[in-house]
Parts: C-alpha cells; structure tokens; sequence
C-alpha cells in the first residue's frame, strides 16, 4: 500500500503538481486501505448483515442505475424515491430557515418580547423531533404534508437561535450611525443587521441542514409510501442487508455533498464579511 | 427604562408567555376554533400530563429510554473521549484518519437503525448502539478542538520540568480540554435522546416512550396520552440540558470567564 514515507521527496521538475498529488497521497492514504479492509474483512466474515462493498456496489447498480441513459441511466426506481425525498428535504428547510429567521430577527432586536417567548423556545427545541411522529400521523396521516412539518419543527432551532445571537449582538456604532444617516426601520433591517447577523444564521443554516436530512430520514421511515428512507425500510423488511447498506451509502453520499455545497455557497457569500472584518 | 424594571422578573415574563400560549389554546378549543375532536384541549392535555407523572406504567417506560440513554453515553466518553485524545495528540494519524471522519459523519444516524434492528436482536443493544454512532461525533469533535487549543507554553513549561508526554496529557492537555469535552458531551445528550426515541419507534420494542406513544396510538382518546408524553419527552430534554449547563458552570467555572471572552 502507499505509505507516506515512499513519497517523501518529489521531484523538481514539476514541484508544485507533484506536491500537490503528494499531499492528496498523505491526506488520503487511509481511505483505499479501509476500503480494500472492508472488502477483505467482510468477506473473510461471510455475515450475511455485512455484504462486502463490491456486493453493495452491484445491488446499488441494479436498483437505481438500470435506466436508458437519456435519462443518465437512472431507473424507474430512482427516479420515484430521489426526488420526493430530496424536495421535501429542500422545502422544509427552506420553509424552517424563512421561519428561522424572520423569528429570530424579532426576537433578537425585541428584548422584551424575546424575554416573555424564551422559555416556549427552549421547550420547543428541547422535543426530540421524533416524537412529534406519532402525533402528526395522528392530526394529518402519512403523507408529505406530515413529513414536511416534522423536518420544519426539527430544523428550525438552529437556525432560530443563532438568527436571534446574531440580530441580538450587532455592532451598535453601526446601527446608531445608520439611523444618524436617516436610514429607515427598513433599511436598518435590510443594509445593517441581516448583514452583520449572515456568519452566524449561516452557522445555523448549516447545522439545519444535517439535521433536515436526519429528519427526512426518519419521517420516510415511519410513515412514507416513497423515498431514500422508504427503500431503506422496505430493504430491512424484505431482508434485504445488501439493499439496505446501498441506502445508507447513497444517504451518506448525499449527506456529504450537501455539507459541500454548503461549505462552498457559505465561503463565497461571506467572503466580503472577511474583507470587512480584516479592515476594521 | 422599562426594560430595567422588567430585568428582574425575567422568569415571570417567562411565565406570562407560556401561561399567555395555553389560554390562547384553550379559549381557540372552547371557542370552536380549533375542534376538540381533532386537537383536544389544553386543559385536558394538562392533566394528562400530570397523570402521567404519577402513572407508573409510563414512569416504567421512561426509565427504559433514559436507561439507553444514560448507557449510550456512557459508552460514548469511555470509547470517544480516549480516541479523540490519541487523535488529537497525533497529528499524523489525525490527518490519514480525518477523510475517514468526514465520510461517516454525514450519514444520518436515524438510516443505521433498520440496520440495527437485523443485527441486533436486543432492543436495549440496539439502542446503545445507535446513539453510541450518533453521540460519538460531537464528542470527538470537540475533544480534538479542545486539544488544539490547549496553551503550549503551559505544555512546554512542564515539558521543560522533565514530564513525560503523559503526565503533560494528564495534567494539562486533558484538564485544558475538559470544558470542550463537556460541551461535547451535551450535544451529544440531545442527540442521544432523539435517537433513542427513534429507535424505540421504529423497532416496535416493549418499552420506552417512543413505544408507549405508539400504543396510546391505538386506543380512542390516545391523542390526548400521545401529546402529553410528548410534553414529557420535552420536560425531559430541558431537565437533562440543563442539569448539563450547570455541571459544567460549576465545574468550568475558570474556564468561563475565557469562553465568553472568545464566544
């Protein structure tokens, strides 16, 4: 296997390609070990709950990639679980993070109405989401409507709370100075506050969204008729261990782009934040 | 300034505000509004919430969800705690093992329960074992963070008095990192919560809350018991949390006085 220590002089010739490679090579070593030691080890164990990844791999080909490829291969399958899924993922945490923030905006710069609703919020965040399951299946039955409100009411905290911290601690030199300049409620609001309070409703947003796609998960697996988390549970149903850990790659695959995306729509919107910080 | 005088009664603000939300909800129910059949009322729903305090049955089967979680957990510092201080006093293996990290992190722990539940056949195993993946994340997360921010003069001074690397671990390095751990340790209490409950509600086992609510689901006026142990679960969340807060301003009570400086 590659080991660090084999690569540890490049080349001249080209430094900065082959450093570049080099440091790939030191960041990422382990992942090719893990992956050959899964197989291995999974093979060597022949424990039907631990199918080796090559076995996964083909049973994920055969669920999802046996479509014509004018639709990139997807299968009917695919295309009848990943969309739902992904669109109530991306509708309730929208939904939580316009809720979120309009919420934590008022509370932030009302401290008498923050003081009589602070409790109620610490309550509400302190439910462990899955509970309201049961009841919501109860008040509107299976169905996304249900799915959706449960990934609202888990999501919107953080984005709630960080949006009040935020709103709360701006800078008051620069509210002050804009209401010297005549700037109305409005565009106090608009030009001052939700700038300053962006770092941390990104923060809030960012940890919404791992939290929407633990919801989105669970809400498929108690009452769904489509989605990633309805495969997974039809997977355990049918006995299906291989079907089973080719959901959880692909939720994982998921889980990571979107801290990705994230990461990367986060740098580039709070890159003038920097730039301001490192002036003042 | 009105807002001075009304420093002093922030409780009682926080009071007024719950109390305000109830009798809204109640009068909305009397009023016709909301119909009782459909949400019940808020009193109603209160009393059951103070019958369950006294039913031993329910009281049973919060003991089974807090026994998981409370084991979870414990399972969590005693693995997570150690791991993340080899890590983080080992940079080279922090960096082969972090891509590792950061492609188990993101899977959404509730997706290993139906996993959990072929492997495990007991219900109690299961759920230690899920909150165990789910809890251990923020733990070692933190831990390492801590670690990286533990002052190395301090370190060097020790060093310079001929400690070995243990002893510096032990006597500076780990209660340098303590108040990061805890923190740690408390985000992983909520999450330990939900996932426990989770669990409790998909594998269908005998006890705990999530299996009790789902019971009530079947009998006539279960509605009125499904919302109240969802009150309980989160009276529960907010005890557990708190408890948490303060163990950690008591025993970081140095260390606060840093924290907020930087937060």
């Amino acid at each position: 296997m590659k080991r660090p220590g084999s690569h540890a002089a490049p080349r001249a010739a080209s430094p900065s390609g082959s450093r570049v490679f080099l440091r790939a090579v030191l960041r990422l070593w382990l992942v090719p070990v893990a992956l050959v030691l899964w197989e291995a080890g999974t093979r060597a164990a022949a424990n039907p709950y631990f199918p080796p990844p090559t076995t996964i791999v083909v049973r994920m080909r055969d669920m999802w990639l046996t479509g014509p490829a004018s639709r990139l291969w997807l299968s009917d399958s695919a295309l009848e679980n990943f969309p739902p899924s992904l669109g109530r993922l991306f509708a309730g945490w929208a939904i939580a993070g316009v809720i979120g923030i309009l919420l934590g905006v008022m509370l932030g710069r009302s401290v008498v109405l923050a003081r009589f609703v602070d409790p109620l919020v610490h309550f509400g965040r302190a439910i462990p989401p899955p509970m309201l399951l049961p009841l919501l299946i109860a008040l509107m039955s299976i169905g996304t409507q249900m799915q959706l409100t449960t990934i609202v009411f888990g999501v919107v905290w953080p984005v709630l709370l960080n949006t009040v911290d935020g709103a709360r601690y701006v800078d008051r030199q620069h509210v002050e100075t804009a209401r010297v300049f005549g700037f109305s409620r409005g565009q106090r609001l608009w030009r001052v506050i939700l700038p300053s309070s962006m770092p941390k409703i990104f923060a809030g947003l960012r940890l919404s969204l791992s939290l929407a796609l633990i919801l989105m998960v669970i809400s498929e697996l108690v009452g769904s008729t489509n989605g990633i988390g309805f495969q997974l549970r039809a997977a355990e149903r049918a006995f299906d261990p291989p079907g089973l850990w080719g959901a959880l790659v692909v939720l994982g695959l998921l889980g990571y782009a979107l801290n990705l995306a994230f990461f990367t729509v986060e740098r580039r919107v709070l890159s003038w934040h920097r730039a301001a910080k490192q002036t003042t | 300034m009105t807002g001075r005088a009304l420093a002093g009664n922030k409780v009682l603000c926080g009071a007024l505000g719950i109390a305000g939300l109830l009798l809204v909800m109640e009068a909305a129910g009397r009023a016709g509004l909301v119909d009782p059949a459909v949400l019940p009322l808020t009193s109603t729903i209160l009393t059951r919430v103070a019958e369950l305090a006294v039913d031993g049955e329910f009281l049973a089967n919060v003991g089974a969800t807090m026994t998981a979680w409370g084991l979870g957990l414990l399972l969590t510092v005693a693995v997570t705690v150690p791991l993340g201080l080899l890590l983080g006093s080992l940079p080279k293996l922090e960096t082969a093992v972090r891509p590792l990290i950061e492609f188990l992190r993101p899977i959404p722990s509730v997706a290993l329960i139906p996993l959990a539940i072929l492997i495990f056949p007991d219900r109690l195993d299961l759920k230690i074992a899920v909150i165990f993946y789910a809890s251990c994340w923020p733990v070692l997360i933190n831990t390492m963070y801590g670690l990286q921010d533990v002052d190395p003069v301090a370190k060097e001074t020790l060093r310079s008095f001929g400690f070995g690397p243990l002893a510096v671990l032990w006597r500076v390095s780990l209660p340098s990192t303590a108040p990061f751990i805890a923190t740690g340790v408390r985000l992983a209490g909520g999450i330990a919560l939900i996932l426990a409950i989770s669990a409790e509600l998909l594998a269908g086992g005998s006890d705990g809350i999530g299996a009790y609510v789902i019971k009530a689901g079947s009998s006539p006026d279960g509605l009125e018991f499904i919302i109240a142990a969802t009150m309980w679960a989160g009276i529960l969340g907010v005890v557990t949390n708190s408890l948490f807060i303060g163990t950690e301003r008591r025993l970081f009570r140095w260390h606060a006085a840093r924290a907020g400086v930087t937060r």
